[in-house]
């Protein structure tokens, strides 16, 4: 049954992925990226990180997703003819022949590292969401702190580099 | 049980999808959809090293790349609008031009 579900979800996301990549219209490939995220976020279910799944819905497709579907419908761009670049028959063999090389090296990788704490029975004693609250207060509390600065400046950069220049020029002349 | 080589093969398809995306279209917010398939297949990665390694490490850098592509999503698309309002072509082979 786990398999029947991740070969699923994985399929469609790989599908997804090859869809955002080669469909014309920009809002096409906006909703078939919306597909991949909600497609990666059952494969988080998956893997036991409910937290994530939520996190993922909501921030990723809720929240990331508008924002390149509002702006896309705000420009309302006209897409050329020719929407892939003009090199794309020279790079698509060396893509195939990386991933050919990357799945190739995975064959042969052990995967075995040291184990942690964090059995799947701890978890599910107090779940997802405690276990990733406790870890990221107290030992990732510098990193959480860190990536709050780094909202707040990614905000204010996107307000300063987005605003009207000119307006307040008119303004002023009125 | 489903072997972990198989999620990091989805992965790993996932990111060559999307560097493709990178380097093959024209479109500069199709090329931020492309970035964001490639931080997609880094999550999942971690989480499922994350997942098998009983650790509690990838997810909580997997929320943190979640963030980062919040804030690169904003940042870009800010990009985006001030070189659509210069009058200048979204496609990226047409923009060379750091000053207009």
């Amino acid at each position: 049954m786990a398999f029947v579900f991740f070969s699923y979800f994985a399929v469609v996301s790989i599908v997804a992925g090859i869809l955002v990549v080669s469909l014309k219209h920009p809002v096409q490939c906006g909703l078939a990226l919306l597909a991949l995220l909600l497609h990666v976020s059952g494969l988080f279910i998956m893997l036991n990180a409910e937290f994530l799944w939520a996190v993922q819905v909501i921030v990723y497709a809720g929240a990331i997703l508008v924002l390149y579907l509002f702006v896309l419908m705000l420009l309302n761009l006209k897409t050329d003819d020719r929407y892939f670049h003009a090199k794309t028959p020279y790079l698509l063999a060396p893509a195939a022949l990386g991933l050919l090389y990357l799945l190739f090296s995975l064959a042969q990788s052990p995967f075995r590292g040291a184990k942690g704490d964090a059995t799947p029975t701890a978890i599910l004693q107090s779940g997802d969401a405690h276990a990733i609250g406790i870890k990221m207060f107290s030992e990732y509390l510098l990193q959480f702190e860190i990536i709050g600065v780094f909202l707040t400046g990614a905000i204010v950069g996107a307000i300063v580099l987005a605003k009207a220049p000119k307006s307040i020029e008119t303004r002023r002349d009125a | 049980m489903i072997p972990l080589s198989a999620y990091v093969a989805v992965s790993a398809v996932l990111f060559a999808t999307g560097l493709l995306g990178v380097l093959i279209r024209r479109n500069f917010i199709i090329v931020l959809m492309s970035v964001e398939i490639i931080l997609n297949a880094a999550t999942i990665n971690l989480v499922a090293f994350s997942h098998y390694l009983d650790s509690m490490q990838g997810q909580i850098v997997a929320l943190f790349i979640i963030a980062i592509a919040a804030g690169e999503a904003a940042i870009g698309l800010a990009i985006i609008i001030v070189v659509f309002r210069g009058k200048i072509s979204t496609n990226v082979d047409e923009m060379n031009l750091l000053k207009w």
